[in-house]
């Protein structure tokens, strides 16, 4: 009950500052761009690396969303009045983490048409690509959100969640590129199952582990 | 004090003592030369890396468990020099690398484990420093500490299905009797000097504790305009 006033609270938030996401897309799309100069002109090498590339500039772009999610929390101490509420705090974790989840997945399916444009990386197995989107941003958000609840109340935030984030969702960001990339470039071994299982044990192992902490995180 | 410093002596007489058999005694490998000798030392730091690891895991869980500060100057103290190790070992196999597989560095699933957990483990003494409230910093740390170190297997696997060349791990039982000896004691070094470490770090972490909390509470410019 409190989960969902808590995520019906963030995806309003979200749409009234959509004007934010949008920002963030060109922003994603930006340095998808950019990343083709980083290559060259090559064709086949940018259809070779269009997986990884698609990932890189959603990860940077989460960066973005991330830390801005706790903003409307700190402006006059709101998140001290949330938690002031006879409720869990893990139901604000897990709002918020969906919101994330949420926002994150429409970047990423906003995203791949860029790609497919920029790199010639088509494929016809949409619902798989949508099914790793899901997933691998579901791997983002989760550790993300309980970073941004951190960093946010901290000097130096812009810096601090990238430095934090990185380093820890390498597991998911190897998994979603290669999955990804299985299939852009065709998977004759059938081995995207293996990295999409990969994928949910890495969800499934942060969505549990960061709701128990984020009480923790949070209290005065 | 006197016993940090009598482990740091212990682990630098017995890393002298094990670096000198694994120089100059035991003979040369077969195939790698005398670019092996190199693992008298990488072995050893990789051994006590992963207990130092391991200690700054359980003072995370012990410090959120008991909310004793005792608990987080440990933690503060295990990071540093579990980040250090991390450090030593990146560069000991980098070195090892260059001569043995012709590149710096390898996408070998270990190698990757140290050197992601180096990082993670530089966010979070980085966020140490921005943090001035010692409880907040203390409960943070811990949490970010267990997300990270609960990561490393995780890594470990999947950089290993991604791609591996490493050779296979080394324990005595893999390596020639004539090679216990020196890599035996430097082990044994590298964790005296690692204990020697932690106590001191611990040490120091603690007088920095107690004189945060102290400290007077902070008078901003127009109460003390008032005072006066």
């Amino acid at each position: 009950m409190m989960l969902a006033a808590a995520l019906r609270k963030e995806i309003l938030l979200q749409w009234r500052t959509r004007s934010q996401m949008m920002a963030v897309f060109v922003f994603g799309a930006a340095s998808l761009l950019l990343f083709s100069f980083a290559v060259g002109p090559n064709a086949e090498m940018l259809r070779t690396f269009s997986a990884g590339f698609l990932w890189l500039g959603l990860l940077l772009s989460s960066t973005l969303t991330l830390s801005e999610s706790f903003h409307s929390e700190m402006e006059n101490r709101a998140l001290e009045g949330l938690l002031l509420l006879p409720s869990d705090p893990r139901a604000l974790y897990y709002g918020k983490a969906i919101a994330n989840w949420l926002q994150l997945t429409i970047l990423g399916c906003a995203l791949v048409p860029v790609m497919v444009v920029l790199y010639d990386a088509g494929t016809t197995q949409l619902l798989k690509l949508l099914l790793i989107i899901l997933l691998g941003t579901a791997g983002l958000s989760a550790p993300g959100t309980l970073y941004a609840a951190m960093t946010a109340q901290v000097r130096a935030k812009q810096t601090l969640l990238p430095l934090l984030l990185f380093p820890l969702i390498v597991p998911a960001l190897l998994a979603s590129v290669k999955a990804t990339s299985l299939v852009i470039l065709g998977d004759p071994m059938q081995q995207s199952r293996s990295w999409i299982a990969l994928l949910g044990a890495f969800d499934l192992i942060y969505w549990s582990l960061c709701g128990l902490l984020y009480g923790r995180v949070v209290e005065e | 004090m006197r016993k940090a410093y009598g482990f740091i002596v212990l682990g630098v007489v017995l890393l002298l003592v094990g670096s000198y058999v694994g120089l100059f005694v035991a003979p040369a490998e077969e195939y790698m030369g005398q670019v092996q000798r190199i693992m008298y030392v990488h072995v050893p730091t990789a051994w006590n890396w992963m207990l130092a690891v391991l200690f700054a895991f359980g003072s995370s869980i012990a410090f959120l468990f008991t909310a004793n500060t005792k608990w987080d100057a440990r933690q503060e103290a295990g990071l540093e020099v579990a980040t250090l190790f991390a450090f030593l070992l990146c560069c000991q196999g980098s070195i090892w690398a260059k001569p043995t597989w012709g590149v710096w560095w390898d996408w070998d699933p270990r190698l990757t484990s140290v050197a992601v957990l180096l990082f993670a483990f530089l966010g979070i003494l980085a966020l140490r420093q921005f943090v001035d409230d010692p409880q907040r910093r203390a409960v943070w740390s811990a949490v970010a500490t267990i997300i990270a170190s609960v990561d490393l297997p995780i890594v470990y696997y999947s950089v290993k299905w991604w791609n591996s060349l490493h050779q296979q791990q080394s324990n005595p039982n893999t390596v020639s009797s004539q090679f216990h000896l020196p890599l035996r004691v430097n082990a044994f070094g590298v964790l005296f000097l690692m204990i020697g470490f932690i106590m001191l770090r611990t040490r120091l972490a603690n007088y920095r504790l107690a004189r945060e909390m102290a400290m007077p509470p902070v008078v901003s410019a127009d109460q003390a305009g008032e005072l006066a």
